[in-house]
Protein backbone atom coordinates (compact mmCIF):
# COMPACT_ATOMS: atom_id res chain seq x y z
CA UNK A 1 0.00 0.00 0.00
CA UNK A 2 1.09 3.43 -0.91
CA UNK A 3 2.55 6.16 1.41
CA UNK A 4 -0.64 8.26 1.26
CA UNK A 5 -3.13 5.82 1.53
CA UNK A 6 -1.34 4.51 4.67
CA UNK A 7 -1.18 7.81 6.02
CA UNK A 8 -4.67 8.38 5.22
CA UNK A 9 -5.07 4.90 7.59
CA UNK A 10 -3.10 6.33 10.36
CA UNK A 11 -4.83 9.55 10.18
CA UNK A 12 -8.45 8.14 10.39
CA UNK A 13 -6.99 6.07 13.49
CA UNK A 14 -6.42 9.19 15.00
CA UNK A 15 -9.86 10.48 14.32
CA UNK A 16 -11.36 7.92 15.53
CA UNK A 17 -10.03 7.64 18.98
CA UNK A 18 -10.83 12.41 18.72
CA UNK A 19 -14.67 11.06 18.40
CA UNK A 20 -16.59 9.08 20.80
CA UNK A 21 -19.78 8.05 19.04
CA UNK A 22 -22.97 9.61 19.79
CA UNK A 23 -25.72 7.29 20.21
CA UNK A 24 -28.27 9.71 17.94
CA UNK A 25 -25.89 11.04 14.95
CA UNK A 26 -27.40 14.64 15.90
CA UNK A 27 -25.70 15.04 19.08
CA UNK A 28 -22.49 13.80 17.61
CA UNK A 29 -22.83 17.23 15.57
CA UNK A 30 -22.81 19.17 18.68
CA UNK A 31 -20.05 16.99 20.55
CA UNK A 32 -17.89 17.66 17.10
CA UNK A 33 -18.74 21.57 17.56
CA UNK A 34 -17.44 21.67 21.25
CA UNK A 35 -14.27 19.41 20.24
CA UNK A 36 -13.73 21.22 17.18
CA UNK A 37 -13.64 24.61 19.30
CA UNK A 38 -11.49 23.23 21.82
CA UNK A 39 -8.93 21.88 19.49
CA UNK A 40 -9.29 25.54 18.03
CA UNK A 41 -8.46 26.97 21.62
CA UNK A 42 -5.63 24.33 20.97
CA UNK A 43 -4.02 25.33 18.20
CA UNK A 44 -4.17 29.28 19.56
CA UNK A 45 -2.43 28.25 22.47
CA UNK A 46 0.16 26.45 20.46
CA UNK A 47 0.76 29.87 18.15
CA UNK A 48 1.20 31.25 21.62
CA UNK A 49 4.30 28.80 22.51
CA UNK A 50 6.06 29.10 19.19
CA UNK A 51 5.72 32.83 19.20
CA UNK A 52 7.46 32.36 22.46
CA UNK A 53 10.66 30.26 21.71
CA UNK A 54 11.11 32.62 18.63
CA UNK A 55 11.59 35.50 20.46
CA UNK A 56 13.73 33.93 23.12
CA UNK A 57 15.34 33.21 19.92
CA UNK A 58 15.43 36.82 18.43
CA UNK A 59 16.72 38.14 22.08
CA UNK A 60 19.85 35.76 22.14
CA UNK A 61 20.47 36.53 18.65
CA UNK A 62 20.15 39.95 19.53
CA UNK A 63 22.69 40.08 22.53
CA UNK A 64 25.38 37.52 20.10
CA UNK A 65 24.69 40.64 17.51
CA UNK A 66 25.36 43.43 20.00
CA UNK A 67 28.59 41.28 21.05
CA UNK A 68 29.81 41.22 17.54
CA UNK A 69 29.29 44.70 17.36
CA UNK A 70 31.50 45.94 20.02
CA UNK A 71 34.53 43.84 18.97
CA UNK A 72 34.28 45.26 15.50
CA UNK A 73 34.24 48.91 16.95
CA UNK A 74 37.35 47.70 18.99
CA UNK A 75 39.05 46.20 16.55
CA UNK A 76 38.50 49.55 14.56
CA UNK A 77 39.56 51.84 17.67
CA UNK A 78 42.71 49.36 18.32
CA UNK A 79 43.90 50.27 14.18
CA UNK A 80 43.22 53.78 14.94
CA UNK A 81 45.57 53.51 17.40
CA UNK A 82 47.99 51.47 15.68
CA UNK A 83 47.70 48.05 17.87
CA UNK A 84 46.97 45.96 14.83
CA UNK A 85 47.72 42.96 17.54
CA UNK A 86 44.44 44.09 19.45
CA UNK A 87 42.32 44.44 16.25
CA UNK A 88 43.24 40.83 14.79
CA UNK A 89 42.14 39.14 18.31
CA UNK A 90 39.30 41.64 18.54
CA UNK A 91 38.48 39.88 14.83
CA UNK A 92 39.32 36.47 15.76
CA UNK A 93 36.79 36.84 19.11
CA UNK A 94 34.11 38.33 16.09
CA UNK A 95 34.77 35.47 14.25
CA UNK A 96 33.83 32.91 16.73
CA UNK A 97 30.69 34.62 17.74
CA UNK A 98 29.89 33.47 13.95
CA UNK A 99 29.01 30.20 14.17
CA UNK A 100 26.71 30.43 16.89
CA UNK A 101 24.58 33.23 15.11
CA UNK A 102 24.59 31.27 12.14
CA UNK A 103 22.79 28.73 14.12
CA UNK A 104 20.77 30.78 15.66
CA UNK A 105 19.38 32.36 12.17
CA UNK A 106 18.70 28.59 11.38
CA UNK A 107 17.04 27.84 14.47
CA UNK A 108 14.90 30.86 13.87
CA UNK A 109 13.78 29.97 10.42
CA UNK A 110 12.63 26.76 11.70
CA UNK A 111 10.29 28.28 13.91
CA UNK A 112 8.95 31.07 11.96
CA UNK A 113 7.87 27.97 9.53
CA UNK A 114 6.25 26.34 12.47
CA UNK A 115 4.99 29.52 13.54
CA UNK A 116 3.43 30.29 10.03
CA UNK A 117 1.77 26.57 9.96
CA UNK A 118 -0.19 26.78 12.68
CA UNK A 119 -1.51 30.15 12.10
CA UNK A 120 -2.29 28.93 8.49
CA UNK A 121 -3.69 26.15 10.83
CA UNK A 122 -5.87 28.40 12.92
CA UNK A 123 -7.23 30.40 10.15
CA UNK A 124 -8.39 27.49 8.43
CA UNK A 125 -9.94 26.19 11.48
CA UNK A 126 -11.71 29.06 12.73
CA UNK A 127 -13.25 29.16 8.99
CA UNK A 128 -14.58 25.57 9.62
CA UNK A 129 -15.78 26.26 13.18
CA UNK A 130 -17.58 29.08 11.87
CA UNK A 131 -19.04 27.05 8.66
CA UNK A 132 -19.60 24.18 10.89
CA UNK A 133 -21.81 25.65 13.76
CA UNK A 134 -24.52 27.07 10.78
CA UNK A 135 -24.48 23.67 8.91
CA UNK A 136 -24.83 21.51 12.07
CA UNK A 137 -28.43 23.43 12.59
CA UNK A 138 -29.49 23.13 9.08
CA UNK A 139 -28.25 19.37 9.28
CA UNK A 140 -30.20 18.68 12.49
CA UNK A 141 -33.57 20.35 10.92
CA UNK A 142 -33.58 18.97 7.26
CA UNK A 143 -32.28 14.88 7.32
CA UNK A 144 -34.49 12.56 8.67
CA UNK A 145 -33.34 10.50 10.87
CA UNK A 146 -32.14 8.04 8.05
CA UNK A 147 -30.29 10.41 6.40
CA UNK A 148 -28.61 11.83 9.32
CA UNK A 149 -27.44 8.56 9.69
CA UNK A 150 -25.23 8.56 6.55
CA UNK A 151 -25.11 12.41 5.90
CA UNK A 152 -23.81 13.67 9.37
CA UNK A 153 -21.59 10.75 9.98
CA UNK A 154 -19.86 12.03 6.92
CA UNK A 155 -19.74 15.76 7.66
CA UNK A 156 -18.18 14.30 11.75
CA UNK A 157 -15.54 12.44 10.01
CA UNK A 158 -14.76 15.12 7.74
CA UNK A 159 -14.01 17.41 10.61
CA UNK A 160 -12.82 14.73 12.67
CA UNK A 161 -10.18 14.23 10.60
CA UNK A 162 -9.87 18.40 10.32
CA UNK A 163 -9.29 17.65 14.05
CA UNK A 164 -6.90 15.43 13.98
CA UNK A 165 -4.77 17.02 11.24
CA UNK A 166 -4.53 19.91 13.39
CA UNK A 167 -3.91 18.24 16.85
CA UNK A 168 -0.68 16.54 14.55
CA UNK A 169 0.28 19.87 13.75
CA UNK A 170 0.29 21.16 17.28
CA UNK A 171 2.51 17.81 18.14
CA UNK A 172 4.96 18.59 15.48
CA UNK A 173 5.06 22.04 16.75
CA UNK A 174 5.63 21.29 20.20
CA UNK A 175 7.89 18.46 19.33
CA UNK A 176 9.91 21.16 17.58
CA UNK A 177 10.01 23.55 20.12
CA UNK A 178 11.20 21.49 22.69
CA UNK A 179 13.96 20.21 21.01
CA UNK A 180 15.07 23.27 20.92
CA UNK A 181 14.34 24.29 24.32
CA UNK A 182 17.48 22.39 25.57
CA UNK A 183 19.47 24.19 23.02
CA UNK A 184 18.23 27.39 24.07
CA UNK A 185 18.68 26.64 27.57
CA UNK A 186 22.46 26.20 27.30
CA UNK A 187 23.27 29.32 25.16
CA UNK A 188 21.46 31.29 27.79
CA UNK A 189 23.44 29.82 30.37
CA UNK A 190 26.65 30.63 28.43
CA UNK A 191 25.50 34.19 27.99
CA UNK A 192 24.97 34.42 31.79
CA UNK A 193 27.93 33.02 32.52
CA UNK A 194 29.71 35.78 30.82
CA UNK A 195 31.67 32.80 28.90
CA UNK A 196 30.39 35.07 25.54
CA UNK A 197 29.83 38.23 27.52
CA UNK A 198 33.50 38.68 28.94
CA UNK A 199 34.77 39.02 25.29
CA UNK A 200 33.23 42.20 25.12
CA UNK A 201 32.60 43.00 28.64
CA UNK A 202 33.98 47.11 29.31
CA UNK A 203 36.70 45.72 31.53
CA UNK A 204 37.67 42.95 29.49
CA UNK A 205 41.55 42.63 28.28
CA UNK A 206 41.14 44.17 24.93
CA UNK A 207 39.34 47.15 26.09
CA UNK A 208 42.07 47.85 29.02
CA UNK A 209 44.31 47.44 26.57
CA UNK A 210 42.75 50.01 24.38
CA UNK A 211 42.12 52.27 27.14
CA UNK A 212 45.61 52.18 28.23
CA UNK A 213 46.78 53.39 24.73
CA UNK A 214 44.35 56.23 24.96
CA UNK A 215 45.80 56.86 28.31
CA UNK A 216 49.48 57.14 27.03
CA UNK A 217 48.18 59.05 24.37
CA UNK A 218 46.34 61.37 26.46
CA UNK A 219 49.63 61.74 28.24
CA UNK A 220 51.68 62.27 25.52
CA UNK A 221 49.54 65.12 24.36
CA UNK A 222 49.57 66.63 28.08
CA UNK A 223 53.18 66.75 27.46
CA UNK A 224 53.25 68.57 23.85
CA UNK A 225 51.18 70.54 25.41
CA UNK A 226 52.76 71.46 28.34
CA UNK A 227 56.31 71.77 26.52
CA UNK A 228 54.69 74.34 24.28
CA UNK A 229 53.56 76.30 27.06
CA UNK A 230 56.90 76.60 28.89
CA UNK A 231 58.19 77.58 25.38
CA UNK A 232 56.17 80.43 25.18
CA UNK A 233 56.56 81.53 28.31
CA UNK A 234 61.06 81.77 28.36
CA UNK A 235 61.74 82.91 25.02
CA UNK A 236 64.97 83.86 26.56
CA UNK A 237 65.47 79.86 27.40
CA UNK A 238 64.72 79.16 23.95
CA UNK A 239 67.87 76.75 23.65
CA UNK A 240 67.13 74.61 26.69
CA UNK A 241 63.23 74.67 27.03
CA UNK A 242 62.85 71.61 25.56
CA UNK A 243 64.86 69.63 28.63
CA UNK A 244 63.73 72.10 30.75
CA UNK A 245 60.22 70.74 30.06
CA UNK A 246 60.83 67.00 29.88
CA UNK A 247 62.58 67.83 33.60
CA UNK A 248 59.11 69.69 35.00
CA UNK A 249 57.00 66.77 33.70
CA UNK A 250 58.87 64.06 35.00
CA UNK A 251 56.77 63.61 37.65
CA UNK A 252 53.41 63.73 36.19
CA UNK A 253 53.98 61.34 33.43
CA UNK B 1 -10.28 12.27 -5.01
CA UNK B 2 -9.86 14.27 -1.82
CA UNK B 3 -6.06 14.76 -0.58
CA UNK B 4 -4.97 16.38 2.12
CA UNK B 5 -1.52 17.74 2.95
CA UNK B 6 -1.14 17.72 6.49
CA UNK B 7 -0.68 21.24 8.31
CA UNK B 8 -2.30 23.00 5.05
CA UNK B 9 -6.04 21.60 4.12
CA UNK B 10 -7.88 19.46 1.31
CA UNK B 11 -7.74 19.09 -2.41
CA UNK B 12 -10.57 17.54 -4.81
CA UNK B 13 -8.72 16.34 -7.42
CA UNK B 14 -10.28 15.35 -10.60
CA UNK B 15 -10.81 11.93 -11.76
CA UNK B 16 -8.43 12.86 -14.76
CA UNK B 17 -5.99 14.59 -12.66
CA UNK B 18 -5.58 11.28 -10.86
CA UNK B 19 -2.77 9.40 -12.90
CA UNK B 20 -0.25 12.28 -12.51
CA UNK B 21 -0.45 11.89 -8.84
CA UNK B 22 0.08 8.37 -8.63
CA UNK B 23 2.66 8.41 -10.54
CA UNK B 24 4.75 10.58 -8.60
CA UNK B 25 3.37 8.70 -5.20
CA UNK B 26 5.11 5.55 -6.59
CA UNK B 27 8.23 8.00 -6.44
CA UNK B 28 7.21 8.68 -2.64
CA UNK B 29 7.08 5.06 -2.08
CA UNK B 30 10.41 4.22 -3.82
CA UNK B 31 11.91 6.40 -1.43
CA UNK B 32 10.58 5.18 1.60
CA UNK B 33 11.03 1.98 1.00
CA UNK B 34 14.68 2.40 0.26
CA UNK B 35 15.27 4.72 2.60
CA UNK B 36 16.66 7.71 0.10
CA UNK B 37 16.13 10.78 1.99
CA UNK B 38 17.31 13.17 -0.83
CA UNK B 39 14.31 11.19 -3.27
CA UNK B 40 12.08 11.36 -0.21
CA UNK B 41 12.14 15.36 -0.13
CA UNK B 42 12.21 15.09 -4.04
CA UNK B 43 9.42 13.29 -4.59
CA UNK B 44 7.26 14.89 -1.49
CA UNK B 45 7.86 18.52 -2.52
CA UNK B 46 7.00 17.43 -6.61
CA UNK B 47 3.94 15.33 -5.25
CA UNK B 48 2.60 17.67 -3.15
CA UNK B 49 2.96 20.69 -5.64
CA UNK B 50 1.51 18.90 -8.07
CA UNK B 51 -1.62 18.47 -5.94
CA UNK B 52 -1.62 21.92 -5.72
CA UNK B 53 -1.46 22.32 -8.78
CA UNK B 54 -4.54 19.96 -10.15
CA UNK B 55 -6.27 20.02 -7.23
CA UNK B 56 -9.09 22.31 -6.06
CA UNK B 57 -8.86 23.57 -2.31
CA UNK B 58 -12.03 22.10 -0.44
CA UNK B 59 -13.77 25.30 0.78
CA UNK B 60 -14.64 25.61 4.80
CA UNK B 61 -17.82 24.38 4.85
CA UNK B 62 -17.54 21.16 3.51
CA UNK B 63 -16.64 18.55 5.71
CA UNK B 64 -15.10 15.53 4.00
CA UNK B 65 -12.62 12.73 4.74
CA UNK B 66 -10.03 12.34 2.48
CA UNK B 67 -9.01 9.28 0.28
CA UNK B 68 -5.28 10.03 0.40
CA UNK B 69 -3.17 12.00 2.72
CA UNK B 70 0.28 13.86 2.73
CA UNK B 71 2.92 14.67 4.97
CA UNK B 72 3.37 18.01 5.98
CA UNK B 73 5.23 19.73 3.44
CA UNK B 74 8.83 20.20 5.40
CA UNK B 75 8.52 16.58 6.11
CA UNK B 76 11.67 14.69 6.67
CA UNK B 77 11.88 10.65 6.06
CA UNK B 78 12.85 9.71 9.43
CA UNK B 79 9.70 11.78 10.70
CA UNK B 80 7.40 10.29 7.94
CA UNK B 81 8.79 6.44 8.77
CA UNK B 82 7.44 7.44 12.67
CA UNK B 83 4.45 8.59 11.71
CA UNK B 84 4.26 5.05 9.13
CA UNK B 85 4.62 3.18 11.91
CA UNK B 86 1.54 4.56 14.22
CA UNK B 87 -1.50 2.51 14.17
CA UNK B 88 -3.73 2.61 11.45
CA UNK B 89 -1.36 2.65 8.48
CA UNK B 90 -2.47 -0.80 7.20
CA UNK B 91 -6.29 -0.28 7.53
CA UNK B 92 -8.54 0.01 4.90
Amino acid sequence: MGVMKRMSGILQAKTNKLLDKAEDPRESLDLSYQKLQENLQKVRRSVADVTTAKKRIELQAAQLQGQADKLQQQAKDALGQDREDLAREALARRAALGPQLAELQTQHQQVADQEQKLITTAQNLQLQVDAFRMKKETMKATYTAAEAQTKIGEAVSGISESMGDAGMSVQRAQEKIDSMQARAGAMDELLASGALTDLTNPVDDIQAQLDQVSTTNAVDADLAALKAELGAASPAQLGTAESAAADTTEPLA
Amino acid sequence: MIVRILGEGQYEVAEDDRNGIHALESELNDAVESDNDDQFVAALAAVIEEVRRVGTPLAADTFASSDRVLPFSDSTLDETKALLAEPGADDD
